[in-house]
């Protein structure tokens, strides 16, 4: 049987004590992590691995629209598209989840009318996450009352940045039970760092276990909101994190990519790098998600040009 | 059980590339028939199958082609820098043109992956020539003094694991600072440095400045002992290096020799481990372990060594070894059945020794040459895999307990080739740089190469450096 | 002045130089050395194949610290020996005078030069590295940086002729860069050598640096070249027949070999080649890579 998390109990006792965790842990040289991470962007995925990779990246979607701009029509537009990707071809699969703000949740949920698409929710002040803690899990509690299925908070990168690492693994936690429904269930948390604004390697490695200690259903990059969001790089070294998580803790979580992967080809190399590193144990949406708005439409071109033969052009899939 | 996502196969196309049923030497400009017009076959060693069937040059064929290297010797010398630059510019090019039709043509002869062929040899042997193309008008500001002199006619005897690399690496300082060249590629994989003979032609470069001889060891030994040679370089076996190094005694002949090795890879408890193991992985595996710097002995901090061996197992476990063609190919066929004989020996030995041989599952294919990956535990400097050039996908994994340890146990060899080093510490990968007796250390990364980067052994390793300004200095008078 | 009143000068006895001690040979044999007009001058050790093993032994005990000093250092040392030779400079005057048959001004030119060389090897030390290494421009996120380093323990057969500037002008090259020595002084003429081991034991040398040997190359030689502790050898005084067959010899370990080379004049330039014959190469390969994630290409 595998460990649990009483295993790392001390961890968190007190700040030096997650400071002298974090800092044990084996560091990350960038340049081997990067080389990785595009030898294996180098695989290359023909005839019906790629069908199934196609079908596979849909299904694996948070469809999301996080703007200022966001209404009703183009929630429900989004939600629509979410179960029924490409109108033409009804064995396209559905997303894994449609991505909005919290107050657009019951929106969102009344339009995906019981089909088996999540929504999901930011929350926390996302995204930059300055707030005061009561606010942020208010926005939180908000969002699970008007039915999300998932939260994605952002954690708090000045915190983080200013070495009180406790205090990031304190809101996580917060957040997480700010998540519970009163039957007992609780929405899933998926956990963003903002990779790009955490810079280093180390620094992600290190926000990833505080994510994973504290109760993280999935880690996920970054909020799409600044400059470098997910990379294969930060991706690789996210899901080698949740890799070496279940083989101490027999916990396993999911991990998000998200913002800036826009092709199937990107997206087939996220594909790989799960294979790989991981393995098929998260080769599901359970486990993984892109979170992403413009990739879709690329995966339902290259979708028709597996089954038609004629490469598709943007007017044969759906603007939203 | 088969995963969901099994890649389906990515053969790269064999059309691009057209082998002739046979091929001559090349002497002089034109491809010919051998004196006494033996030929021998050229296989796959993935499939066995014959490729082509190539001539097979004996001693009055190596006569002809110093002889013809020696009258080009005149004019090439004495042509302006500048000129000789452009001829190999014209060759770095037209590599780079060809590129994926010799990758192909590598692949088949020489059974490594087409993702090597591709990503690592071929640019690297064009980038080699486009690096001493720009040296051929500048070696006055080389550091030998004012216009240093070429040697003459070159005798240059390369190996199978990198062929057309290696005759780049031998043929483009020879050409840029002036001197002729007579090059004999290895027995099993001649059909690279034919077709570069007609990029040599497609270049214009003049008739007789590089001639090729494929044949055997015999050929070999006669230009190396040809009198009129000037100047040796030999890439290769320890033991034929001495040989060589024995029957050019008392002469004028400058050598150049790169043999064997046994490069320890020193992973400190501190490593960045993720990368530590790709550094492992791609230290003994890339192409197939047949590297005179191969991390063949794994020195693991005893602290760290059962945490290291099973990640190191779950990463081996991914590697997909088959059809050298296919693009999501990592382990390739072994060169030769003699090759896979000398492999499967040693391991044997490591396994009667009492060494722990461990090898992912995986399936072999029927026919061609292969190897599983193969990893040693419970190795000590005492046992013959520690010791021993395996030339093969065997890696043999030993402990220490302090730096010291580490170093002592990394020189404790009579080569001195390559070395790694992984620790974040960056004092300790200093203090232990220094310390390590071997020509190429690599701190955090492994197997890395590049036409500026001088690159050769200590000891029993070899002498005299190929790559970069230093690479030079073999082919001056100097 | 009457017989009686006349001082008998006291003859030096002539002991090897091994580890920093003034051995005598372990095989108690001598030879004479004689001036060029054949006058008797001293009994000379006569070294044999056991007094080349433990010089070797010597060397190679003092490489790893002398190899190891700075190159300041290093140069320092090469520096005081040319103090200490110049002190003594009226007895190798007399000794290289006897030795090659110079007159005294032609001598005391020849150790002039002699001085003048350990001079210009004392300046090389730290800036060998910079001329013969550097950084190079790999194509990718590395770090890049080659060195040159001693070869390791390196056996000189030292020129024939030149018994001095000869001798002075093949080891201090070869230390300079901190490889250590093993050195068969002149086979005719090994005075002058014997006593520059007094000069280098008094000059802040690490014992073992350098070894000084007499005797006969042919005899030490081959155990020289085969020994598989030696790394490297320079033929120097060889002659062609001994210089090809102690290259076939060196190759059982694949010594360096640095074939002898006809020298007209040993005060010429003597350049840096001396010194590259005995250096290593050594490429050190470090990932630079990215300040952050967020540079990343991807």
């Amino acid at each position: 049987m595998p460990t649990t998390l009483t295993a790392f109990a001390d961890v968190t006792t007190s700040d030096s004590a997650l400071r002298r965790f974090l800092h044990g842990l084996p560091g990350v040289d960038a340049v081997g992590l990067e080389a990785r991470a595009a030898s294996l962007g180098t695989r290359s995925i023909k005839t019906t691995a790629k069908a199934y990779a196609i079908d596979l990246a849909i299904s694996m979607i948070d469809l999301t629209t996080l703007e200022g701009a966001d209404t009703p029509g183009k929630v429900r537009a989004l939600s629509a598209k979410a179960v029924h990707p490409d109108p033409t071809d009804r064995t396209t699969p559905m997303t894994a989840a449609v991505c909005v703000y919290p107050d657009m949740v019951a929106t969102a949920k009344a339009a995906l009318n019981g089909a088996d698409v999540k929504v999901a929710s930011v929350a926390t002040a996302f995204p930059a996450g300055r707030a005061a803690l009561p606010v942020k899990l208010a926005d939180t509690r908000d969002a699970v009352a008007a039915g999300a299925d998932e939260i994605d908070m952002v954690i708090d990168r000045g915190a983080f940045l200013a070495g009180r690492y406790l205090e990031t693994y304190e809101l996580i936690k917060a957040v997480k039970e700010a998540c519970a429904r009163p039957d007992g269930s609780a929405a899933r948390l998926k956990v963003i760092f903002e990779t790009g604004e955490l810079s280093t390697y180390d620094n992600i490695r290190r926000a990833s276990w505080i994510g994973m200690l504290a109760g993280a259903d999935f880690i996920k990059t970054s909020t799409g909101k600044v400059g470098v969001n997910a990379t294969p790089a930060n991706t690789l070294l996210m899901l080698e994190a949740v890799r070496d998580f279940k083989a101490q803790t027999g916990i396993q979580i999911g991990v998000k990519p998200a913002g800036g992967i826009r092709t199937t080809k990107d997206a087939i190399k996220f594909l790989v790098l799960v294979n790989e590193t991981v393995g098929e144990d998260w080769l599901s949406n359970t486990w993984f998600r892109f979170g992403a708005s413009s990739l879709l439409n690329d995966l339902l071109m290259q979708r028709q040009k597996l089954s038609t033969g004629r490469y598709s052009g943007p007017d044969y899939v759906t603007v939203d | 059980m088969a995963s969901l996502f099994e890649y389906a196969p990515a053969p790269e196309s064999r059309s691009v590339v057209d082998i002739a049923p046979s091929y001559g030497l090349f002497i002089d400009g034109e491809f010919t028939d051998a004196a006494d017009g033996k030929v021998f076959k050229t296989v796959s060693p993935s499939s066995e199958e014959v490729l082509s069937e190539v001539a097979q040059a004996g001693a009055a064929d190596v006569d002809r082609a110093v002889k013809a290297a020696r009258k080009a010797f005149e004019k090439w010398s004495a042509l302006p820098g500048s000129e000789r630059a452009k001829y190999l510019f014209r060759i770095a090019r037209i590599i780079q043109e060809r590129s994926r039709e010799l990758a192909v043509l590598e692949t088949l002869d020489n059974g490594k992956p087409i993702k090597e062929t591709r990503d690592a040899d071929l640019p690297l042997v064009a980038a080699h020539f486009f690096y001493y193309a720009g040296w051929a008008d500048k070696l006055d500001h080389a550091g030998y003094g004012a216009n240093p002199r070429p040697l003459g006619v070159a005798g240059q005897v390369i190996p199978w694991n990198f062929p057309l690399l290696m005759l780049a690496w031998k043929i483009a300082p020879a050409l840029a600072t002036g001197n002729t060249v007579v090059l004999k590629p290895a027995e099993t994989t001649p059909l690279s440095a034919l077709f570069f003979a007609d990029i040599c032609r497609q270049a214009g470069l003049p008739k007789g400045v590089v001639n090729i001889l494929t044949g055997y060891g015999d050929a070999g030994a006669a230009l190396v002992e040809h009198p009129d040679v000037n100047k040796v370089a030999f890439t290769g076996s320890t033991a034929v290096g001495k040989a060589i190094a024995r029957s050019i005694a008392g002469t004028d002949k400058k050598v150049t020799l790169e043999l064997g090795g046994k490069g320890a890879n020193i992973v400190f408890d501190d490593a960045p481990i993720d990368q530590a193991v790709e550094g492992i992985v791609n230290g003994i595996f890339f192409n197939q372990g047949q590297v005179c710097c191969a991390g063949s002995r794994l020195l693991v901090q005893e602290s760290i060594h059962d945490e290291l061996l099973d990640s190191l197992k779950r990463r081996l476990s991914t590697l997909r070894l088959g059809d050298p063609l296919d693009k999501n190919t990592d382990i390739g066929a072994i060169n030769s059945a003699e090759q896979l004989a000398r492999i499967t020996a040693l391991a044997d030995t490591g396994e009667a020794e009492g060494a722990e041989r461990w090898s992912p599952a995986c399936e072999l294919p029927s026919a061609g040459y292969w190897f599983a990956p193969t990893l040693f535990s419970n190795v000590t400097q005492a046992h013959t895999v520690a010791r021993d050039e395996i030339f093969g996908p065997v890696l043999s994994v030993l402990t220490f307990r302090t730096p010291d340890e580490a170093v002592a146990k990394a020189n404790n060899s009579q080569y001195g080739l390559s070395a790694g080093i992984w620790t974040e510490k960056g004092s300790r990968i200093l203090a232990v740089a220094n310390q390590l007796r071997a020509g190429v250390v690599w701190a955090n990364t492994f197997n890395k190469f590049d036409p500026t980067s001088p690159f050769g052994g200590y000891k029993e390793s070899g002498f005299g450096r190929e790559g970069g300004r230093h690479g030079l200095e073999a082919y001056l008078d100097v | 002045m009457s017989e009686s009143s006349v001082r008998l000068n006291v003859f030096k006895t002539y002991k090897l130089y091994v580890g920093g001690k003034f051995p005598r040979s372990e095989s108690g044999r001598v030879y004479e050395v004689s001036d060029s007009k054949g006058k008797w001058l001293a009994n000379a050790p006569l070294s044999s194949r056991k007094d080349a093993r433990d010089a070797v032994v010597a060397a190679r005990k003092a490489f790893g610290g002398w190899a190891a000093a700075t190159a300041y250092n290093r140069g320092q040392i090469l520096y005081r020996i040319a103090e200490m030779l110049e002190g003594r400079r009226e007895q190798f005057v007399r000794e290289v005078g006897d030795a090659e048959g110079l007159s005294k001004s032609k001598a005391a030119a020849v150790v002039d030069a002699a001085i003048d060389r350990w001079v210009w090897y004392a300046g090389w030390t730290d800036k060998i590295g910079q001329i013969a290494g550097g950084a190079n421009p790999v194509a990718g996120p590395f770090f890049n940086l080659s060195t040159p380093e001693p070869t390791g323990v390196v056996t000189v057969v030292a020129p024939q002729d030149s018994s001095f500037l000869g001798l002075v002008s093949v080891i201090a090259p070869v230390i300079a860069t901190g490889n250590t020595v093993v050195v068969i002084a002149s086979e005719k003429a090994p005075l002058p050598a014997l006593s520059l081991g007094e000069v280098l034991a008094t000059s802040d040398l690490p014992g073992g640096v350098v070894n000084i040997l007499s005797g006969k190359a042919a005899e030490m030689g081959p155990h020289l070249a085969s020994h598989q502790d030696v790394n490297a050898i320079d033929l120097a005084g060889a002659d062609p027949a001994l210089a090809k067959e102690l290259e076939i010899a060196a190759a059982d370990n694949l010594k360096r070999v640095l074939r002898p080379q006809p020298v007209d004049d040993w005060s010429a330039d003597p350049g840096t080649s001396r010194m590259t014959a005995f250096l290593e190469t050594k490429t050190v390969w470090h990932p630079t890579g990215s300040l952050g994630a967020g540079g990343s290409s991807y």
